[in-house]
């Protein structure tokens, strides 16, 4: 999967939960879930299962924990999926 | 964790705490219940000279029977009198189908969804004496110790 597939994807999950569109609309690498989308801790969870579903991966507590932006989501997943 | 010492771990107390008891509670889900009293302070209000308990108020019982007395017995090795767990609810959906006038008895019924990084997710019933439904939906809270 590319990293362009892998946003997309990472997009689509994501676009239930968030709270500033003009924040969605610019999603990039960098685009962070709390200071940028304004998602709440409980959507965050949210985002954290429907991950696991999409690609089949189970996440612990230090994933949701680091898992803070674009960036540290794409890292995880493609951690998770390689191994 | 026994009945007693959930309920002395609430975080509320009169004229805001609507759990009188707990009858059933595993893993899984609970079942608790609720008598409102003749002189809550909402029905001064809701309605004029027409005393119904207010829907957030079924909700509100709901969610601490449902979700804050079963996150209490999930995270019951973490918490303690000096513990208190910290909650906040996040999201609900309910639907209500009967009115619950002063005195009537509820029981609430909870089934366990998904309780995962701390977030607990209930589906939830509450049912007067006759055994009637009288609201049901999800409640979502952030739950820890």
């Amino acid at each position: 999967m590319t990293n362009q597939e892998l946003i997309a994807k990472l997009k689509a999950i994501v676009s239930p939960y968030i709270q500033d569109e003009e924040a969605f609309k610019n999603l990039s690498e960098d685009t962070d879930f709390v200071k940028d989308l304004k998602i709440n801790s409980a959507n965050l969870v949210d985002i954290i299962l429907d991950i696991e579903d999409e690609f089949d991966i189970r996440l612990e507590n230090e994933d949701m924990e680091k898992m803070l932006d674009v960036k540290s989501a794409m890292a995880i997943v493609n951690t998770k999926l390689a191994g | 964790m026994t009945v007693s010492k959930i309920i002395t771990l609430l975080p509320y107390q009169k004229p805001f705490l609507f759990v009188d008891g707990i009858n059933t509670i595993s893993e899984e889900g609970i079942t608790g219940h609720y008598t409102f009293q003749k002189n809550e302070t909402f029905y001064e209000g809701h309605f004029k000279n027409n005393p119904i308990t207010p829907g957030v108020i079924l909700t509100e019982c709901m969610a601490q029977i449902g979700l804050v007395c079963l996150g209490i017995y999930l995270l019951k090795d973490e918490l303690n009198s000096e513990n208190l767990p910290k909650i906040a609810l996040t999201a609900h959906q309910m639907d209500f189908y009967l009115p619950v006038f002063p005195e009537e008895k509820v029981t609430v019924i909870s089934e366990k969804k998904v309780f995962r990084f701390n977030k607990l997710k209930c589906k939830v019933k509450m049912f007067n004496e006759k055994g009637e439904l009288v609201a049901k939906g999800l409640i979502s809270g952030m739950m820890k110790a």
